[in-house]
């Protein structure tokens, strides 16, 4: 983990209630797809944790809903303003454990986590298979990168507006043949993926954190091997270990 | 040079910095940021006799100038803390470190604090009896001074040479009572103040944030409560007080002391600033010298007439 100072370059609206965020600073603690920063607003006591979409050099970025006060006064931030910043916080993904043809699946904004993972698999010469869940066809983002990486991407609505109709858990059922699986979403989604996943896998949680990085267990929970801190042990964890 | 030293109940800190009890775990988290020899010492997390989880998630909300914890003494259980986290701490900590105690009947107690009272890294027994997010003791004892002094006592009793601290909760009509209760059973110390019981409602979903409706609330917006306090504790007693409460600077440091802490605790500040202790120990020197202070020990009390 790193404190540092780091600017806003870009902010702006990618889709209904969807917001990217670039920032310029020291990113050298970020080692891991599927990690996280903390960000102090001013106004706010606790920090807000928001996953890493992607890093390059000293560049970060971002992707959050304006979910409660403090993302929505995130909006509001323009290039030039400097942020407080925790980064490399969690464990993230483990890209190594893929095989041949891994499987990412995410739904709305746990999605941006596994951008970061998806390209970590190109570079390592996997090629991902990637299913994206939204609820409507406006809260669309980030399908059009997955697929410059090479991914063969399959969007999937709820409301049939956009891509297929359905649920993340119809494109994993369409699926077959992969060997690994990785996600990132809501819990009820976590919980349905896990139940159709055929593979092993790594599940990327999210709980309320008081400091994000393993001191307060604000955020606790139990799994088949103990106790583990969603913020320090996790934010993601294997399959096999998961309690629900 | 100014002199940041103090003695707390007979041992001497190289300052009067305490990281209090459940924001620092057991200090490797903060070990990984910076020197945490640094520190005066700090309390580590609250310890039960048994392994506890603790209660359900979501067990934290933010709120203005602080935020409310219902964590509920998530802990290994003594035994565990002597056998793996003690050792632990031990490679990256040299100094006397403050043991919290907590229980839910007097018995836990005198159980958990005999133990860790045996330990050698063990200087100073901070016994807990004001966590408001425990149904069974906590708070309980806390808030009624006969309970308070058989808590003291059966510490007292097993404690051998250690100083026994109770720490006292803000949730009383009169903190004085049960400061002047514990000390009359014996206490060497107090800390206080513990958290305050606060709450927060979602308004979309329109149900408590926290699971267990209710928590603990530090941070900040406190301070002049527990500033407040420990001046009240400080007239009511004669033994050493550790202020906490939303210290978050060397000023606060000062003040607190100025109210009567002997030494001064820092919480919720290292769970939103990682390196807040720190930046306190870096500019108390400074803000020392700023305000005419060449020994901190001296200014314990100096506000009150």
């Amino acid at each position: 983990m790193k404190q540092g100072l780091f600017t806003v370059t870009e902010n702006a609206c990618l889709a209904k209630e969807i917001w990217r965020m670039r920032l310029r600073g020291d990113t050298s603690a970020v080692t891991a797809p599927g990690q996280f920063v903390n960000l102090k607003l001013e106004g706010f006591f606790l920090r807000r944790p928001i996953s890493v979409c992607d890093v390059e050099g000293d560049v970060l970025t971002l992707i959050y809903k304006p979910l409660g006060q403090g993302t929505r006064l995130m909006t509001s931030f323009l290039p030039g303003k400097e942020l407080d910043v925790l980064s490399g916080l969690g464990n993230g993904f483990d890209p190594a454990l893929s095989g041949e043809k891994p499987l990412l699946v995410g739904g709305g904004v746990g999605i941006p986590p596994l951008y970061l993972l998806c390209r970590r698999l190109v570079q390592r010469g996997v090629q991902p298979a990637v299913i994206l869940g939204f609820n409507t066809r406006e809260e669309v983002f980030l399908e059009a990168e997955f697929r410059v990486l090479g991914a063969s991407v399959t969007a999937l609505t709820a409301d049939g507006s956009y891509g297929k109709k359905g649920l993340v858990t119809d494109g994993i059922r369409a699926s077959s043949g992969y060997t690994y699986l990785y996600t990132c979403g809501p819990e009820a989604m976590l919980k349905a993926v896990y139940q159709v996943c055929a593979s092993s896998g790594q599940f990327s949680f999210e709980e309320r954190m008081g400091c994000g990085f393993g001191a307060c267990m604000g955020c606790t929970c139990k799994t088949k091997y103990g106790n583990k801190r969603i913020c320090k042990d996790g934010p993601v964890l294997t399959k096999e270990e998961i309690l629900w | 040079m100014v002199n940041t030293k103090v003695t707390l109940c007979g041992l001497p800190l190289d300052n009067p910095l305490i990281p209090a009890s459940g924001t620092f775990g057991y200090g490797y988290e903060f070990a990984e940021l910076y020197d945490i020899n640094l520190l005066g010492t700090f309390s580590f997390k609250g310890t039960t006799g048994e392994a506890r989880f603790g209660n359900p998630t979501p067990r934290i909300a933010d709120c203005p100038g602080g935020m409310i914890n219902a964590v509920g003494l998530q802990n290994p259980g003594v035994d565990a803390v002597i056998s793996t986290e003690l050792p632990r701490l031990a490679k990256c900590f040299h100094k006397l470190v403050m043991a919290n105690v907590c229980g839910s009947s007097v018995e836990e107690y005198a159980l958990v604090a005999e133990k860790l009272a045996r330990c050698q890294q063990v200087g100073w027994l901070e016994v807990n009896i004001s966590c408001p997010n425990v149904r069974h003791g906590g708070l309980a004892f806390g808030t009624d001074p006969d309970m308070a002094a058989q808590v003291t006592r059966a510490v007292k009793a097993v404690a051998g040479k250690k100083p026994v601290i109770l720490k006292l909760s803000p949730n009383v009509t009169d903190i004085t009572a049960i400061a002047r209760a514990c000390q009359e059973a014996g206490a060497d110390g107090l800390s206080l103040i513990n958290t305050l019981l606060g709450m927060r409602i979602d308004l979309k979903t329109k149900k408590p944030v926290i699971a267990n409706t209710m928590g603990g609330f530090s941070g900040s917006a406190v301070f002049p409560v527990a500033l407040r306090m420990v001046w009240q504790v400080y007239e009511a007693v004669d033994i050493p007080i550790i202020g906490m409460g939303g210290v978050s600077s060397a000023r606060d440091v000062i003040e607190m002391m100025l109210a009567g802490a002997t030494a001064v605790g820092v919480g919720a500040a290292n769970l939103v600033e990682p390196f807040a202790c720190k930046k306190i120990l870096e500019e108390l020197p400074a803000v020392m010298e700023q305000y005419g202070i060449d020994c901190l020990a001296d200014i314990t009390g100096k506000a009150h007439i």
